[in-house]
């Protein structure tokens, strides 16, 4: 490979922290977004700050670099590109099991390298598993993100254009709803990543290929009543180019259901992986996989519980969260609302 | 005045359950270049699908399906589609009735007439801006640099529809469309509109193609007049002799429920009866079931037109009767 897998995830990174600034500029330059994040903010304050923290948890473990390892420590390779993340925990891996806070071995009582550093205990590699569970959150949201950035714009292509153009696209897109619609999604779903194969990138583009259908009726049915609208007639009597029309009067008009829609898909998106995991196709190092990984650990006995709580509590108060947060911008951003307030 | 638009035999149809319906049928007139010409009816009586089949807009599934709309000799619908393009907002522009929904809600009045400008022009963002400015000014908005940064919610209904105006002015078109342009507006902002569009033609050679259902309105304005019931054309003639001496009953009528047309006091006539829908429209004169003065041929023959003198134009079996007798008795 040319360009190796951690420069890319660097970039990507970078990428998304200059989109996100500029998002923060543009909602705070119009007065409605502007409005509509402080009305969020001071509603769902706590969910925020967790899905804030969740993002930077995230964004540690994403930038990465090489070299700068001590010598002493073996367990991973002298050249790896290790993430700010992998780097705060460097060294802790022990040789089995251990407990929160324990000080010994939890089989077998042989000392441990850290004693009482392991709050949330070791898996049976020996890693620590409150690390697991952070790394889990760039996972996460990962599917959520990138299954998002392919299933948003698909429906939007498809829904808008059905929408606005009608005629044959719209009897196309109609037939290519109705089979997607008319397969078990679960089915398609597995039978789309045994056709490409596992990895992170193709759980993403089967789970965005399944689930954008619901967003694309949404859209085309809202399209083909913006487009009856007073103003994109003016627009049209101006001569302004279809194209333009659709950029500038309809999809600003649809930017609160793509903002719901993401927030709302996100959370599904994540637990859809988890069940994908527990069939044994999801992505490496995700919540799902240690939850499924977990589930023989149930059986030993003494029982070794801190993993599945972990990853599962790490799961569920990000979904927590973000639908706390998803049912709060749509409240804020519900067109009646909307147009009351303009 | 050379001749800028000439309409003749339009037909605009959607589709029904037996076939098509033609709520603009065998339509004619022309538009001269600086005259105003009202088209008049009741709601309902395919004004705006008149104005949007001269722009190509009309909507789906409706369609243009026969005659000319021609631009100085040019064909209309004979024009690609990118011709069209510049056509509208170029050549000919068009004002809506509704001034509260015809401006974007999310962009500031100002960004929305500059984008109309740099449609047509290739022109920066600061001239674009200043020539928004001047705009403004003409059309009589007070304090117009302050006004470039308002939000469509923050301007009155008055001076929205000014800023529509502003926006269909900036590419100097030839000829604009004004679709019942006071219809949503106050009595006394309605004047003021009426006498800004009266000055924008007098100042600038505008055509305007006036339409409104209200004759009352016409009398301000109006060059000539075009009366259109259920479709058709009933009436053409110029202002003054048609509001002196209407011809057609459904003309009549129109004028006896002006208000300011009346003496005080009065209780004024309406036109008994409602425009039928358009799949209801009798065979022969369209206004048949309404007539007060109909008689044994009226609801079976369509009138043929009718040329009272030159300039005038009418579709009625009685006028027909009464101005072609003359003639035969000298024969
Ligand atoms: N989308 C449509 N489909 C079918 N008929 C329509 C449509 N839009 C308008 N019409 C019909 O066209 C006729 C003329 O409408 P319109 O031109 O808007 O009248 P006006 O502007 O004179 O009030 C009406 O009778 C209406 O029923
Ligand atoms: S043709 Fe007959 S029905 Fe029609 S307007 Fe004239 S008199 Fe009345
Ligand atoms: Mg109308």
């Amino acid at each position: 490979m040319d360009v190796e897998s951690y420069v890319v995830s660097n970039s990507v990174t970078l990428g998304l922290v200059l989109a996100c600034v500029w998002v923060a500029r543009v909602v705070g330059r119009e007065p409605i977004w502007r409005d509509a994040a402080r009305q969020l903010w001071s509603r769902r304050r706590l969910a925020i700050v967790v899905v804030a923290l969740y993002m930077t948890i995230g964004l540690v473990d994403s930038i990465a670099w090489k070299g700068g390892i001590p010598e002493d420590v073996v367990d991973v390779l002298p050249n790896a590109p290790l993430t700010l993340l992998d780097r705060a925990f460097l060294g802790t891996k022990e040789a089995s099991y251990s407990a929160p806070f324990a000080s010994v071995e939890f089989y077998g009582a042989e000392a441990l390298k850290r004693p009482g550093q392991h709050p949330f205990g070791t898996d049976i590699l020996g890693r620590d598993v409150l690390y697991l569970s952070l790394k889990g959150a760039r996972v996460a949201l990962l599917i959520g993100g990138l299954t998002s950035l392919i299933a948003i714009p698909l429906a939007l292509i498809f829904g808008v254009g059905a929408g606005y153009f009608g005629g044959r696209f719209d009897d196309f897109v109609f037939f290519l709803i109705s089979t997607l619609a008319s397969i078990p999604g679960l089915l398609l779903l597995i039978a789309l990543i045994m056709a490409m194969g596992r990895g992170t990138l193709s759980v993403c583009i089967a789970l965005g290929v399944t689930s954008w259908v619901g967003f694309c009726r949404l859209t085309r049915a809202e399209t083909l009543k913006l487009r009856e609208l007073d103003y994109v007639s003016a627009a049209r009597a101006l001569g302004v180019p279809e194209l333009r029309i659709v950029i500038r009067h309809i999809l600003p008009n649809l930017a609160h259901l793509i903002v719901i829609t993401f927030v709302l898909m996100f959370s599904g998106l994540v637990l859809s992986e988890a069940v994908l995991a527990w069939l044994g196709i999801g992505v490496d190092g995700s919540w799902g996989q240690m939850i499924d990984g977990a589930r023989d650990e149930l059986s030993r006995d003494p029982i070794i519980w801190w993993n599945l709580s972990a990853s599962g509590a790490a799961l569920f108060v990000l979904i927590l969260a973000v639908n706390s947060v998803g049912d709060a911008i749509r409240d804020v951003l519900d067109p009646r609302t909307l147009k009351d307030s303009s | 005045m050379s001749r800028l638009l000439e309409v003749r035999g339009l037909q605009t149809a959607f589709p029904s359950a037996t076939g098509e319906t033609r709520i603009v049928d065998d339509v004619s007139f022309n538009l001269d270049s600086g005259e105003v010409l009202a088209l008049v009816g009741e709601s309902g009586s395919g004004k705006s699908m008149t104005a949007l089949s001269i722009l190509r807009l009309v909507p789906k599934p409706g369609r243009v399906i026969a005659g000319e709309i021609k631009l100085e000799g040019r064909d209309l619908l004979d024009f690609s589609v990118s011709e069209m393009r510049r056509v509208r907002g170029g050549r000919i522009a068009m004002i809506f009735q509704e001034p509260m929904t015809c401006l974007n809600p999310v962009v500031a009045v100002g960004a929305q007439v500059m984008e109309a400008i740099g449609l047509h022009d290739q022109i920066g963002q600061v001239d674009a801006r200043a020539r928004t400015r001047e705009l403004f000014a003409e059309v009589g908005i007070p304090d117009p640099e302050a006004r470039l940064d308002a939000y469509p919610h923050e301007l009155s209904g008055g001076l929205k529809q000014r800023v529509m105006i502003a926006m269909a002015l900036s590419t100097r078109p030839e000829i604009l469309i004004a679709d019942e342009p006071t219809t949503a507006l106050d009595v006394t902002v309605q004047a003021q509109i009426l006498a800004l569009l009266s000055d924008l033609q007098r100042d600038r050679g505008t055509a305007i193609l006036l339409i409104t259902h209200d004759l009352g309105i016409v009398n301000e304005l109006a060059d000539r007049v075009a009366v259109m019931y259920a479709g058709r054309l009933v009436e053409v003639a110029p202002r003054q002799e048609l509001l002196s001496n209407p011809l057609h009953p459904y003309t009549r009528g129109l004028l006896r429920s002006i208000p300011a047309l009346s003496p005080p006091g009065v209780r004024l006539p309406e036109i008994p009866g409602v425009v039928p829908s358009p799949d209801h429209w009798p065979n022969g004169c369209r206004f048949s079931t309404r007539c007060g003065e109909r008689f044994e041929p009226c609801a079976e023959i369509f009138p043929e037109e009718t040329a009272p003198t030159s300039d005038r134009r009418v579709w009625c079996h009685a006028v027909d009767a009464s101005s072609r007798d003359p003639e035969g008795e000298a024969l």
